[in-house]
């Protein structure tokens, strides 16, 4: 099994893609002072997923539900890779090479430790974590991705 | 068990002769005795000699909810005031409500098709019945009341509401007999179970259900709750109030009695009469009432009759359950869609919240039906491949219900508008777009 304390939670909010939704998921958080780390959206043409690192998910989460927003908390891995050509290439060859489907993925730069981290969420989390650390590459814990 | 065997085993042809001799004289009663249907068959070049045999009913004009209001009180009366007895009025939730008045034959009529079916479900004169539906103008209580009264059981006129105290006579009076409408009886059982009550060691052998559209995972839930048998019981106050038909111990369909109301089927947009076993909406025409006989009312109830004859051993002609209103039919792509049917598939599909939206376009000249359905959390997934499923599993499920194909979309918890009363359940645009 995969070091269970390497999972990133991820909030992943339900959208119909109806003009000002995302905005209002957003003001929820920002009216609560909650600072987004990283964000995604994966769209449909009738309806989005927005994909979200926060700080404190389960309060996230809690908020964006009271404010009649569908919220599943869900897991994903931070990867650092090099800021430089085929950097991505080589995490993604770990997870072909031991058979790990991926469903999406999103990057962002950190820039406090000047650092690109990519999000992976592959259909089997713990046995990506596996691979990826049995590779040697570098798995950023949860409290420097919702704290850096 | 029969209340009155006579009647309601009569051989099919002697119903007939029956039922010619009172449309014939009813006809011409309402053409002697309301102005409004003398104007009506005047203008339809009908006169009340034309009536030779049953058949020829389809000559006469059809009556309408529209009709009963313009006679607003009283003019659709075929006798003077002071032969009506009692007056009942249907709700008025879609406009002004309407009157319907009855003689004291009249009221006697009522008992008796109302007996016939409460000894279907069993009551006898030894027995309880517990009544929850409401006194008033509306007619359900009073026509289950009527009835009771007439096999000479006890009435417990209780009315709806005061639930805890419905339960509690129901345990302590021992009843027999319980009526209540489909969405107050569940709301009962909850309360009996809160009050811990063992439902085994209750007298209770049957429940007569009615006033509601009900469907039959409604009826075996009931009967689940309760542990007896639950039996549907049919009537609409402009024709007479509960009882017009009842199901029988099969619980398969109900039997019109039609020795006192003349069953017709019609397609509602041609108003073409259909054969009787095909499904449209049901029109029903007073034989026997004195205070205010109806011609050919559309009760806009869909429903189809049946040709076959019934173990139970009645030839009262069976109807099948009502399965929507003509005022909710949706016509798409020429295809009759009822939201009931599309709201049967969502009941289907697990973890599925029961709001949901029809929405009809006409893009380019074709038919278009949009189900809007909230997601909740149990169908929300991270994956939108699965989302993507779902919404196909949603679409499937309602094709399979209305044959045709439907594009559901699914939209955010909660913004659905809420039930209160009658939901707004369909928007239809195409006349926008014409």
């Amino acid at each position: 099994m995969g070091d269970h304390k390497l999972k990133i939670k991820q909030l992943s909010i339900f959208l119909e893609n109806k003009k000002g939704r995302m905005r209002k998921a957003l003001d929820v958080l920002a009216d609560n002072d909650i600072n987004i780390r990283a964000m995604s959206i994966a769209d449909v043409s009738d309806f989005g997923i927005l994909r979200l690192i926060v700080p404190e998910p389960d309060k996230a989460s809690k908020i964006l539900e009271e404010n009649n927003f569908l919220v599943k908390i869900g897991d994903v891995i931070a990867v650092e890779m090099s800021d430089k050509p085929g950097g991505l290439n080589a995490i993604l060859k770990i997870l072909d090479e031991t058979n790990i489907n991926l469903d999406y993925l999103y990057a962002f730069v950190d820039e406090k430790e000047q650092r690109a981290i990519v999000l992976l969420h592959p259909e089997d989390v713990d046995g990506g974590i596996q691979a990826l650390e049995n590779s040697g590459a570098v798995l950023i814990p949860p409290e420097e991705v919702y704290n850096w | 068990m029969f209340w009155n065997e006579k009647e309601e085993c009569m051989p099919p042809a002697e119903k007939e002769k029956l039922q010619l001799e009172r449309l014939q004289e009813v006809v011409k009663k309402v053409y002697e005795n309301v102005p409004f249907y003398r104007k009506r068959l005047d203008d339809a070049g009908v006169k009340p000699e034309d009536i030779k045999t049953l058949k020829d009913i389809e000559k006469l004009p059809l009556t309408t909810k529209d009709d009963l209001r313009a006679a607003y009180p009283y003019g659709m009366f075929a006798v003077s005031p002071k032969k009506i007895v009692e007056l009942h009025t249907s709700s008025g939730t879609t406009g002004k409500p309407t009157v319907s008045g009855y003689t004291k034959n009249d009221i006697e009529i009522w008992s008796e098709i109302m007996a016939r079916g409460l000894t279907i479900f069993g009551l006898s004169e030894d027995d309880i019945l517990q009544n929850t539906h409401g006194y008033g103008l509306f007619t359900g209580g009073f026509g289950v009341h009527y009835g009771a009264q007439k096999i000479g059981a006890t009435v417990i006129p209780i009315s709806t509401g005061q639930s805890k105290r419905q339960i509690e006579i129901l345990q302590d009076f021992g009843t027999n007999v319980l009526i209540f409408t489909p969405s107050y009886g569940l709301y009962l059982s909850e309360i009996a179970q809160e009050e811990g009550v063992d439902m085994d060691n209750l007298k209770l052998k049957s429940i007569g259900f009615g006033s509601e559209m009900w469907t039959n995972g409604m009826r075996k839930e009931i009967e689940k709750r309760f542990g007896v048998p639950a039996f549907n019981i049919y009537g609409l106050t402009e024709i007479m109030g509960p009882g017009i038909a009842l199901e029988c111990e099969e619980q398969d369909g109900l039997h019109i009695m039609d020795d006192h109301f003349y069953p017709e089927i019609i397609d509602s947009e041609t108003l073409q009469t259909l054969p009787k076993d095909e499904k449209g909406e049901l029109v029903l025409t007073n034989l026997t009432r004195e205070g205010m006989p109806l011609l050919r009312f559309r009760t806009k109830d869909v429903t189809a009759l049946r040709k076959t004859e019934c173990p139970c051993g009645r030839t009262l002609v069976k109807m099948d359950r009502i399965t929507g209103r003509t005022d909710d039919m949706l016509k798409v792509k020429g295809v009759a869609v009822f939201p009931s049917q599309i709201e049967k598939a969502l009941l289907k599909i697990d973890g599925l919240e029961p709001h949901y939206q029809i929405i009809v376009t006409r893009p380019q000249h074709l038919d278009e039906l949009e189900v809007q359905v909230e997601a909740s959390p149990s169908l929300f997934s991270d994956e939108v491949k699965e989302l993507v499923g779902i919404k196909k599993k949603i679409e499937d499920q309602i094709q399979n219900e209305i044959g045709i194909r439907v594009n559901v979309t699914l939209v955010e918890p909660k913004t659905l508008p809420r039930s209160e009363g009658k939901a707004v359940r369909v928007i239809d645009k195409r006349k926008f777009d014409d």
